[in-house]
């Protein structure tokens, strides 16, 4: 942490000259909750906030639809220089330490059962819906687990794109628990976190386990922000915006309901 | 060529008889085109496939293998939108008609005027969809004419009717929301007064569908699901598939997982072709999805097949899956000709498939009974079609399961041949198949996202096949089931091709050059380079002056050339789902581009 941050002094040092019209540019999702949005109600646009007023830098965001082609159309395409919320170690970009790590959910109602292991019987015997992205034969790592395990008949299947006319899209999973179409919805924790708390019903949130079926299929990911490859300069700064303001990127994620997995984050990783 | 330059040679002797117009009858009777689509030609192109039988023939010979070589550019034309372009010029009476890619502006050039000046264009005005909602893909496969009209689809999912005289709009039919991933491509068919066309957008987890519109005013006439209950698929006590696996009740549900069938792909985006003389028309059905294959044990009826269904009810007579339970993403879209055989003795109807799964299929279009399929590309995935049960044998070594390291998976995901169509020649007798030579590794996992949502997704890798090459034009015997010549291409062939009576079949490569060669032998006779890739279909026309012309579209794109019009890094081997770590060069000899070439002689 300690070279990176210098070298981002310096090179904030560098940007001085500019620094009275410096912009952040950022592209993200304008109807993505709680991801982002395009007023600005997303903890993603939060934390950006945070990271532009460290920056002293006015925020521009350019707003695309998070789907295939997203970077491509976006980041690479110079269209923006940040992206927040994406995958730590993604190929084709570089990206920041992660400042979160978060799971994959069940989420039930709370007078329902209570489910906590992709091995719990029940998941056999209720109606089950996962979500749906359909890349070459991989969907989410919920949907492989539930597969591999012969459960399929009661499974049910929810576009994560679903229909961009209706807010957040993604989120029509957790209507449907809340209606009674399923029992159980597997989603990944932010987006469960968030709309537990808002559906009508009371809903219970639970980590999924085991955290990684397998070596292969992941339930816990870290999220970092990226810039271009090229922009080791930007990622230093963004960094170190994040770890000055780590206290509350933690508020502001807790505010959003995002369940938090064990935190192993690895600050300064050399040769990146 | 070299090693089948010999064996071209023998074919070109034994080809040479007396009677120049049913030379090869000597053998053994070569299939031909069925009466419907051999009326005397007009000179016009008035579809993509030229005919319902879509042979992609013209029985024009003014342009020749002998005087091939003196063709130049007779004019051009810009379409205006740089990407790829998989349309088909169209020529009616003395107007040329060119779509582009989104926005599908159409252009009536006049041909009677030097320099075909622009007569019209017409807008149909495609909602923009929220900026990346739209999927990869912005091509169109063409228009079509009939009665007086111009039929086309707009990617935003409307079917369109313009008067061909004026370019007003005669009618506008919106049949998808292109907010929820449905979208449109293909060219439409017209048959009798119905316009079919179908949707596309498997990706999104669409489920497919067939429309037949009115021509005259776009109303709906029948509607079929390629999935659901037997109802939704427009299945009834006339369907009498051939293959046991197809006969029972409601497969389009049990052949799933509970429900699983309602975002089950199963779209129609491709090729369409009628038989008049039994009120026939066929279709394929998209690949299933977007489950993974663990998650949707069973057939997964009707996707990944070909249906016939009637005309005028929709109703379906025979369906034949090529792809049981696909595990590779293979559509069953591509062209469907329809020809006139002896078969051991008898004659037969039948329907000639160059398939995704590596195959040539040979399907009586009356019963759905498979009564060849023969490999045309390196094969590893798959070991052959029992023509006892009909179904296709995988290779279970070569199955992508997650988790697991494959290598050597051939053909790909977008299979031996994609979308872009042979053509049948009605002189020769033999198909002329542009397809591809790649084979993929499916490597590892790497972390990816949708939406905010982290999953961990393959990491898919093509790479040219046996040979070194990724692209081939082949001359197939249908009857024998086996390839006469091949021209071997760099890259994957991407274009469409004609065949014309003057014994010139016509095809494009992804670097621009636009190739005539012989129909007999293979031999490049004529080429010309033009500005950017071309992944487009050749027509060929007489114009109002009594001459002889060919046409194509170039302009780099579709799949295979998203390195270039979408600007993907060719750095990232797995972009454009895998095919640019095959055709990352493609950025080096080739650039963006949307041009009309027109050819003469002098």
């Amino acid at each position: 942490m300690c070279s990176s941050f210098l070298r981002g002094v310096a090179l904030v040092v560098l940007l001085v000259g500019s620094a009275e019209a410096r912009e952040l540019r950022v592209c993200a999702d304008p109807n993505n909750l709680p991801f982002s949005n395009e007023a600005g109600e997303g903890l993603e646009n939060k934390l950006v906030a945070l990271v532009a007023e460290e920056l002293g830098a006015e925020i521009r965001y350019t707003w695309w639809a998070q789907r295939r082609g997203f970077l491509r159309n976006t980041l690479k395409a110079d269209a923006c220089d940040l992206v927040p919320g994406l995958p730590a170690n993604l190929e084709g970009v570089r990206t920041t330490a992660p400042y979160y790590r978060s799971s994959y959910v069940f989420v039930t109602r709370t007078e329902g059962p209570e489910v906590a292991s992709f091995n719990d019987p029940i998941l056999r015997d209720v109606k089950v819906g996962v979500h749906l992205i359909g890349d070459d034969g991989w969907n989410t790592p919920p949907a492989h687990a539930l597969a591999r395990r012969g459960i399929v008949e009661n499974v049910r299947g929810y576009m994560i794109y679903g229909d961009y006319n209706e807010p957040n899209p993604p989120a029509g999973i957790l209507r449907a628990l809340a209606v009674r179409e399923i029992d159980v919805a597997v989603v990944w924790g932010p987006l469960g976190g968030y709309f537990a708390s808002r559906e009508a019903v009371p809903l219970r949130v639970t980590p999924v386990r085991p955290a990684f079926d397998g070596p292969r299929l992941p339930m816990v990911f870290d999220i970092s922000m990226a810039v271009r490859k090229e922009d080791e300069g930007l990622r230093q700064e963004v960094d170190a915006a994040l770890a000055r303001r780590r206290t509350e990127v933690d508020l502001i994620l807790a505010a959003y309901g995002v369940p938090r997995a064990e935190p192993t984050f690895k600050h300064a990783e050399a040769g990146r | 060529m070299g090693r089948s330059l010999l064996l071209a040679l023998g074919i070109l002797l034994s080809f040479l008889s007396p009677s120049p117009s049913r030379a090869q009858t000597a053998s053994q009777p070569q299939p031909t085109a069925p009466p419907f689509a051999t009326t005397p030609d007009d000179g016009q192109w008035t579809m993509p496939a030229k005919n319902h039988a879509s042979t992609r023939y013209s029985d024009l010979s003014e342009i020749n293998a002998e005087n091939v070589k003196n063709l130049q550019v007779a004019f051009t034309f810009s379409t205006g939108v740089n990407r790829g372009q998989e349309s088909a010029p169209l020529v009616v009476g003395g107007t040329m008609y060119v779509l582009s890619p989104y926005p599908n502006i159409l252009y009536a050039l006049d041909l009677a005027q030097p320099g075909a000046p622009l007569k019209w264009q017409y807008n149909p005005k495609p909602a923009a969809a929220a900026q990346g909602v739209a999927c990869c893909d912005v091509v169109n496969r063409g228009p079509t004419f009939a009665n007086g009209r111009i039929y086309f689809t707009t990617l935003d999912a409307h079917v369109v009717a313009v008067n061909a005289e004026t370019g007003e709009e005669v009618w506008k039919t919106k049949l998808g929301e292109i907010s929820r991933g449905e979208t449109m491509t293909m060219a439409p068919l017209v048959a009798k007064d119905k316009v079919i066309v179908g949707i596309s957008g498997g990706e999104y987890g669409v489920r497919g569908w067939i429309h037949a519109l009115d021509a005259n005013t776009g109303k709906s006439v029948w509607k079929a699901y390629s999935t659901g209950p037997d109802q939704d698929v427009k299945i009834g006590p006339n369907f009498k598939p051939f293959y046991d696996s197809d006969k029972g009740q409601d497969l389009g549900v049990t052949t799933w997982p509970a429900d699983a069938w309602q975002q089950g792909g199963g779209t129609v985006w491709g090729w369409l072709s009628y038989d008049p003389d039994l009120n026939l028309l066929y279709h394929g059905t998209g690949n299933p999805g977007p489950w993974n294959p663990s998650q949707r044990p069973g057939d997964n009826k009707w996707t990944a097949g070909i249906f016939a269904r009637d005309l005028d009810t929709g109703e379906a007579r025979w369906f034949y899956q090529t792809a049981p339970h696909d595990l590779h993403d293979w559509d069953t879209i591509n062209e469907l000709v329809l020809l006139d055989t002896e078969w051991e003795g008898q004659q037969r109807k039948v329907l000639v498939h160059p398939g995704r799964t590596g195959f040539v299929y040979v399907i009586d279009r009356t019963t759905g009974e498979v009564l060849s399929a023969k490999p045309f590309h390196a094969l590893t995935a798959v070991t052959g079609v029992d023509l006892k049960t009909g179904r296709l044998q995988y290779n279970a070594e070569k199955e992508p399961v997650n988790n697991r390291v494959v290598r050597d998976i051939c053909p790909t995901a977008p299979g031996s041949k994609d979308w872009n169509p042979s053509a049948f020649s009605q002189k020769t007798g033999l198909l002329y198949i542009p397809h591809m030579n790649l084979c993929m590794d499916w490597e590892s996992v790497e972390p990816n996202y949708i939406a905010g949502t982290p999953y961990v997704g393959a990491e898919v890798r093509m790479f040219p096949g046996p040979g070194g090459h990724m692209g081939e034009f082949s001359a197939w015997d249908i009857k024998e089931g086996k390839e006469l010549w091949t021209v071997k291409e760099r890259f994957p062939v991407w274009s469409g091709a004609v065949a014309t009576a003057g014994d010139v079949v016509f095809y494009g490569n992804m670097e621009g050059w636009f190739k005539a060669v012989h129909a007999r032998t293979g031999e490049v006779l004529w080429q010309f380079k033009t500005s950017s890739g071309i992944v487009g279909q050749p027509t060929t026309y007489r114009g109002p002056d009594g001459k002889q012309y060919v046409a194509i579209l170039s302009g780099v794109g579709g799949w295979a050339g998203a390195v270039v019009s979408g600007d993907l890094d060719p750095r990232d081997g797995t972009a454009a789902l895998g095919f640019v770590n095959a055709v990352r060069d493609l950025k080096n000899v080739t650039t963006k581009g949307g041009t009309l070439y027109v050819f003469k002689l002098p």
